[in-house]
């Protein structure tokens, strides 16, 4: 049983790096970029356990420790 | 006056707060290793800088729940002063004892230098030998110390006069030039609404001898000692 879980920064903060990979793909000739932005991607392999109780638990680890959600919003699927 | 000095696993100043305390203001000084629980009777806190856990993550976010961070909570909601350095501030902002977060400087770059604060209040225990207005020299060292909080949370510390330190120019204006990092409102520095848990990203531990002509962080340890009635050296 295997969690993906998706850390994006909220719309309106400031994401630096994102803007700097902006600059780096227009340099590289893809002016069409509009707005590049940076999250994290975290695999959490799981032992086998209802759907449910694992999608509950891995939005509790989400708001506990993987987002910090001043800052960050988290989406994740169970499979 | 006892000082409790945590260290984390990547704590690199925490020998120079030790020093500090322990050579310069002859006070007592103990190290707090993160996976104790007893605080051992110390009268402050200090969470000193370095690169807890590696950073990993975001910074501060695996530190705060070591488990001497539920001893903290609890000297710091008992009115107990806690300093958090650059580090410990972040570890103070995850841990959720201040409010908002910090973003990556909007420069990318890991800075370090000497930089102006100016002492928006003299209301904590670590400022409260320094005159409100004063502008500080003090040395910062980070690469994520763009401080960031909702504009609710931001009207609130505003409203509270929660905001302690803001970078400035050497003679006390705030301005965009003077914000080494892009921090919301120039924050370099916040404290709870209780006022004992402060959290700097400038390091005031780095200039209290005077070797490279600067002893304006010598200021944060004399104010919590003269506010327990201790004269310091």
């Amino acid at each position: 049983m295997k969690a993906k879980v998706y850390v994006t920064l909220k719309d309106g903060i400031l994401d630096p790096q994102g803007k700097a990979v902006q600059q780096s793909l227009h340099h590289l000739g893809y002016p069409a970029i509009k707005e590049v932005r940076l999250g994290k991607y975290i695999e959490i392999e799981l032992s086998p356990m209802p759907l449910e109780e694992a999608k509950r638990a891995v939005a509790e680890m989400c708001r506990k420790l993987l987002a910090n959600t001043v800052i960050e919003n988290f989406r994740f699927e169970v499979e | 006056m006892r000082f409790g000095i945590l260290v984390f696993p990547g704590s690199n100043c925490d020998h120079d707060c030790y020093h500090v305390i322990k050579h310069l203001l002859g006070q007592p000084a103990d190290f707090i290793w993160h996976k104790e629980t007893d605080l051992r009777g110390v009268d402050a806190v200090i969470i000193p800088g370095g690169f807890s856990y590696g950073d990993y993550l975001r910074t501060g976010a695996i530190a705060q729940y070591s488990p001497v961070m539920k001893s903290v909570r609890d000297f710091a909601r008992a009115g107990g002063p806690v300093l958090g350095i650059c580090n410990g501030f972040q570890i103070l902002l995850e841990a959720g004892l201040l409010p908002g977060a910090m973003l990556r400087n909007r420069s990318l770059k890991f800075i370090c230098k000497d930089v102006f604060v100016r002492v928006e209040t003299a209301e904590t225990p670590f400022t409260a030998a320094i005159a409100s207005g004063r502008v500080l020299k003090l040395p910062i060292a980070h690469a994520e110390g763009n401080y960031y909080a909702d504009p609710e949370t931001l009207r609130e510390l505003q409203e509270n006069r929660q905001v302690v330190f803001r970078y400035c120019t050497k003679e006390g204006r705030i301005s965009d030039e003077a914000n080494p990092n892009g921090s919301l409102d120039s924050i370099a520095g916040i404290c709870n609404r209780s006022r004992n848990v402060l959290g700097v990203m400038p390091h005031p531990e780095r200039c209290t001898e005077g070797l490279d002509g600067n002893t304006d962080g010598r200021l944060f340890f004399q104010s919590v000692l003269e506010q327990s009635g201790i004269q310091s050296r």
